[in-house]
């Protein structure tokens, strides 16, 4: 089981949708960088990602990892928010039938997985119907 | 540079082996390909493996091996990326061997992943997606390459039947490599060198090797494999070929959307067309450029650090004319795609027999 630290780490963006962007080509980044990718600027400054974007892609996933066991099936899809940044998350609230490319999707802070009976609780990101 | 060749191979059946050990595999495997070459003596080893450490807890394993060869002192190294491994040990024994730095390099694939449990062994494999922002939220292999398949479909009209044809074909091939079996495990070798030996040489002519994001989420195209665009371009180049002049090719089917998406970034067929492709057979045994005339990694099986090599033994028996009943016509020019996680890593090469 990873300490708590790997975890605690990447409490701004899971929770609070906290990154950054390359002031020069404007790119915005999730997670965030140290360096743009596109213009090589270390230049970079504070932003948030837009909470509210459509969905491109998704699947069911049936054979899940040992600590999603108790949440199989659930469906998992990449979104593209309203800035451009794209992310991969769980799409909850809806039946798998309603899930469809294109869908309007928005962001909700979630409890993802528990590692055990006495581990940490993990918290994140969802997709849920706009 | 100097020209490099393939001189021998070795390679054992592969499936659960529960019986015999990593480093026994190992032995039986590179005594085969020293044979098949007429060597006994090595300058230097390079060993591909995904993920000794959490398949069978062993680390440092290229001294291991050398030990277990009976090679010590000769320079050993493993080298890693995902299930590009393989091609990537290819890589460096090829660079090795252009530069002069040494005459004859062992290079191996291998990976023991029936040491673990099933659900260690998917976190093993898992470990090549982005654990903190895929993995974190539940994504699997097969999940990832399924988010590809469905905007593949979505934008290029590709069917679940196209999809399906690539299963097909490659059981269909595979059914004739006396090598394949379904459940994973292997040993692989070969070794190369510049020296003319009684075999028909199969020469190494172009080499690419590049990289993309790991995470699928950060990629312009979800359906474009660019890393696998790239490093094809590069090998198209050094060899002076281009897809039209490739006979045969062995390419990661790691699931069968990555067949169809790494034909287009290959330029074997145009973008959004590999459905169409497979379902017309132009990639079929008999077709117009036989892709995957082993059984790819679908019906051979994929022991993840192992599978680069293969493909290179694939290319090499093709080209030298001894692949049986899946033996390409007139196979000259041969051409190998191995690629890790998602897409992240990708290495080609390209043959040529003499």
């Amino acid at each position: 089981m990873p300490t708590p630290s790997r975890y605690w780490r990447e409490i701004p963006q899971r929770y609070r949708f906290e990154t950054n962007q390359c002031t020069k080509c404007k790119v915005k980044f999730f997670p965030p960088r140290l360096i743009c990718p596109e213009c090589k600027n270390q230049d970079l400054q504070k932003a948030k990602i837009e909470e509210k974007g459509k969905l491109l892609t998704y699947t069911i996933i049936r054979v899940p990892p040992h600590q999603y066991v108790d949440q199989a099936p659930y469906a998992v899809g990449i979104v593209e928010l309203d800035d451009g940044v794209k992310l991969t998350g769980q799409v909850v609230d809806c039946d798998f039938d309603d899930i469809k490319i294109g869908m309007r999707l928005k962001l909700e802070f979630r409890k993802i997985y528990q590692e055990g009976d006495s581990g940490i609780l993990c918290y994140g990101y969802k997709f849920v119907p706009e | 540079m100097r020209e490099v060749a393939v001189i021998g191979t070795g390679m054992t059946k592969w499936g659960e082996l529960w019986e015999k050990s990593l480093r026994t595999i190992f032995v039986e495997t590179a005594l085969l390909a020293l044979k098949d070459a007429g060597v006994d003596k090595i300058d230097s080893m390079y060993v591909g493996s995904m993920s000794s450490g959490l398949f069978v807890g062993q680390e440092h394993i290229a001294s291991l091996l050398a030990d277990y060869l009976g090679q010590t002192p000769v320079p050993s190294a493993r080298v890693e990326t995902a299930c590009a491994s393989g091609g990537l040990a290819f890589k460096l024994g090829f660079m090795e061997v252009a530069s002069g730095m040494s005459d004859v390099v062992l290079v191996s694939g291998i990976e023991k992943m029936t040491d673990v449990n099933g659900h260690e062994a998917t976190f093993a494999l898992g470990t090549a997606a982005d654990q903190e922002y895929e993995g974190y939220h539940g994504i699997t292999f097969p999940g990832l390459y399924a988010l590809i398949a469905m905007a593949h479909m979505e934008k290029y009209g590709t069917t679940r039947e196209q999809l399906a044809m690539v299963a097909v074909k490659n059981h269909k091939n595979g059914a004739k490599n006396p090598l394949a079996q379904f459940p994973f495990e292997i040993t692989v070798d070969m070794v190369l060198n510049s020296v003319m030996v009684a075999k028909p040489v199969v020469k190494v002519v172009g080499m690419g090797h590049a990289t993309d994001t790991i995470a699928l989420s950060s990629r312009k195209d979800i359906t474009w494999l660019e890393a696998t665009y790239q490093a094809g371009k590069r090998a198209y180049e050094m060899a002076g070929k281009k897809p039209e002049d490739i006979d045969v090719i062995e390419v990661h089917d790691c699931f069968t959307i990555a067949e169809i998406c790494v034909m287009e970034a290959l330029g074997i067929v145009e973008k959004g067309k590999g459905g169409k492709a497979v379902e017309e057979g132009l990639t079929a045994l008999e077709g117009k450029i036989p892709v995957n005339a082993s059984g790819g990694l679908k019906s051979k099986g994929h022991p993840v650090g192992a599978t680069g090599v293969a493909q290179i033994i694939e290319i090499t028996k093709q080209l030298r004319g001894e692949s049986g009943e899946r033996q390409v016509e007139n196979a000259k020019v041969g051409m190998t795609q191995n690629m890790g996680g998602s897409g992240g890593s990708a290495v080609v090469h390209i043959f040529e027999k003499e």
